[in-house]
């Protein structure tokens, strides 16, 4: 198991490297000169040669990308252009906004899902199950932003129940953490009706039955512990878009994220801030990414056995 | 395919009544069954039409981008069924014009990124080995990243524009496709019929475009209605974040950008464009599920 995750963890090196790579010459290469951008109209260009000495702006891409990841490794990511102050600064006091939201919705989604997802499935074809596979698709058919919209006019602007922007207090978190699950929480209850009907059909769930184990300890001990695998995977595959849905989310309720950062550092330009909001996105999502995949073995023992 | 221990007779009775229902035919017919999915066909070719007509119905120049301040910000009327903006335009009308940008843009991104995300696949697929490995690796370090935040990135490099925003989303999606074709490819390259073509020295190109890919456009069909929706959503996205498509040029996620800043007193600005966009992705991911459940008897 260890070796395992040892392994995975160095694999996750050239792909971070990879990752950062391209992002750095896609942001590099683009149109308009930093220093200019800086120093505004009136420079001299002696000033102008100065910063881009200073900067390291004079030395080839690959260097500076080999400066980048120095510094990435000591926790630098630069100087913003915008602000003139350390980028690490600034996303690192931003990103427990962004963690906590993330994990809230995440909370919110596999909680509402899986009991959707089970009771739809043991009540397949009633109306139940038409129901809540109805809202299922309509929350998978929404756009993340419009549903937080719509959930911000009416419990915030005409309830007045939950404050409409900010990350003041807990009741903050209901909306944002809501619009954000609520995306998820359909895809997973979908998979997770389907595997769970899948796995209802199987002979051993036939022998739990005839032996007289009760019906909610058939769906609960035999059938659901067998059926979460693919609902693992959904929940895995859906880290990716519940990070880009935290940047709409985020400018939504003006949240005080990284994902809200990057689209304010994608506005002025800020190359180094976008590209270290960009890094730390990546890092996050391959961590969680091998995470999900650690969970299969807790799950399973069949896949934990190949680990080894 | 299946036929093939059957005595010669009845063989030939099969392939005769085999071929009176083509693959396309049998696929369709099974889909007419489906009543969501037929509902997600017609709602969608209804869009497709809105879009194309939308010049007969509702004027570009005069009704859709010139401003006219003595109506701005009206609640939905019988002059105005669906309200006026802040510089006094038609909703409807802009929605329905929204509704060509949307689709136009979200079918060309898909287009590009199938046609290049489908060769590497198909070459990665088919010829296998450090050609197979180099493909893939590059793919996953793009996968490697959320797929909204790879366009948001492109799009700052680039700058803001309709056509930045085409390029971001296309390239993008360019893994999936080539996730996908590779599969399926995989799953049809060592059947005999390849051999057989290899073996009357037809060249790999045209092997893999006459025999390869036609025999696995299932998960290709399916996969390309569902990335429409998923684009449909990324174009509002990116849009909504003032990084997309710009304005005066109506787009549904543009709409609910700046009709989002008079939400308290005009919340049909964020209201209407908003279920525009429901209805088509709901119609595609009807028309999609409609699809794999039709093109993959395994899962009836």
């Amino acid at each position: 198991m260890i070796k395992y995750v040892v392994k995975r963890l160095i694999a996750l090196i050239p792909v971070i490297i990879g990752v950062t790579m391209l992002v750095f010459f896609i942001l590099k290469s683009a149109p308009g000169d930093p220093v200019r951008l800086i120093l505004g109209e009136q420079a001299t260009p002696e000033q102008i040669a100065a910063l881009t000495e200073q900067m390291g702006l004079d030395q080839p891409l690959l260097a500076q990308y080999a400066k980048y990841m120095v510094g990435l490794l000591q926790g630098d990511l630069g100087i913003a252009y915008s602000t003139r102050r350390p980028v690490a600064d600034e996303v690192f006091s931003r990103f427990p906004y962004t963690l906590k939201l993330s994990l809230v919705a995440t909370v919110v989604s596999i909680a509402l899902a899986i009991p959707l997802g089970i009771i739809a499935a043991v009540k397949q074809n009633t109306v139940i199950d038409n129901v809540s596979m109805f809202v299922a698709l309509i929350g998978i058919s929404m756009p993340m932003f419009w549903l937080a919209l719509l959930l911000m006019l009416l419990f915030s602007l005409k309830l007045g129940w939950f404050p409409v922007s900010g990350a003041a207090s807990w009741s903050s978190y209901v909306l944002p953490a809501f619009a954000l699950g609520f995306m998820n929480m359909a895809s997973t209850a979908r998979t997770t009706r389907s595997s769970m009907l899948e796995t209802i059909r199987q002979d051993y769930i036939r022998t739990a039955r005839s032996k007289g184990v009760s019906n909610s300890v058939v769906i609960r001990k035999h059938a659901f512990k067998n059926a979460l695998i693919p609902t693992i995977t959904v929940c895995g595959l859906q880290i990716g878009s519940l990070l880009g849905g935290s940047v709409l989310c985020e400018t939504v309720f003006a949240w005080p994220g990284i994902g809200r950062l990057m689209v304010q550092a994608i506005s002025a330009r800020d190359v180094p801030m976008v590209l270290g909001c960009t890094v730390i996105f990546t890092i996050c999502f391959s961590i969680v990414n091998l995470l999900v995949d650690l969970l299969y073995g807790f799950v399973d023992p069949r896949i934990k056995s190949m680990y080894s | 395919m299946q036929n093939t221990t059957a005595p010669a007779a009845s063989r030939s009775e099969a392939v005769k009544k085999y071929k009176k229902t083509s693959q396309f035919g049998e696929t369709m017919k099974r889909m007419s069954r489906n009543k969501a999915a037929v509902l997600g066909l017609i709602i969608l070719v209804l869009l497709v039409l809105m879009s194309v007509f939308a010049d007969f119905i509702y004027d570009y120049d005069t009704v859709v981008v010139k401003q006219n301040m003595a109506e701005r910000l009206q609640w939905p009327s019988a002059a105005h069924p669906l309200g006026t903006d802040e510089f006094g335009r038609d909703l409807l009308a802009r929605i329905v014009h929204g509704s060509r940008t949307s689709l136009l843009l979200s079918f060309a991104a898909v287009a590009v990124s199938l046609a290049t995300g489908g060769f590497l696949g198909a070459i990665a697929g088919y010829y296998g080995k450090w050609l197979d490995n180099l493909i893939m690796r590059l793919m996953d370090i793009i996968l490697a990243m959320p797929m909204t935040l790879f366009a948001m990135v492109i799009v700052a490099a680039l700058g803001p524009s309709t056509i930045n925003l085409v390029i971001a989303l296309s390239i993008s999606q360019i893994p999936t496709f080539a996730r996908v074709v590779r599969g399926a490819v995989l799953t049809v390259k060592d059947s005999e019929y390849i051999e057989a073509a290899r073996a009357i020295g037809q060249k790999d190109l045209s092997i893999i475009a006459s025999h390869v890919l036609p025999n696995c456009m299932a998960p290709i069909i399916v996969q390309t209605t569902l990335r429409i929706a998923a684009t449909i959503t990324s174009t509002a996205s990116l849009s909504f974040l003032g990084l997309g498509v710009t304005p005066p040029t109506p787009e549904w996620g543009g709409l609910l950008s700046s009709g989002r800043t008079f939400i308290r007193d005009s919340s049909y600005l964020t209201l209407f464009p908003g279920i525009a966009i429901m209805i088509t992705i709901l119609s595609l991911n009807l028309l999609g599920d409609g699809l794999r459940d039709a093109l993959d008897p395994r899962l009836r």
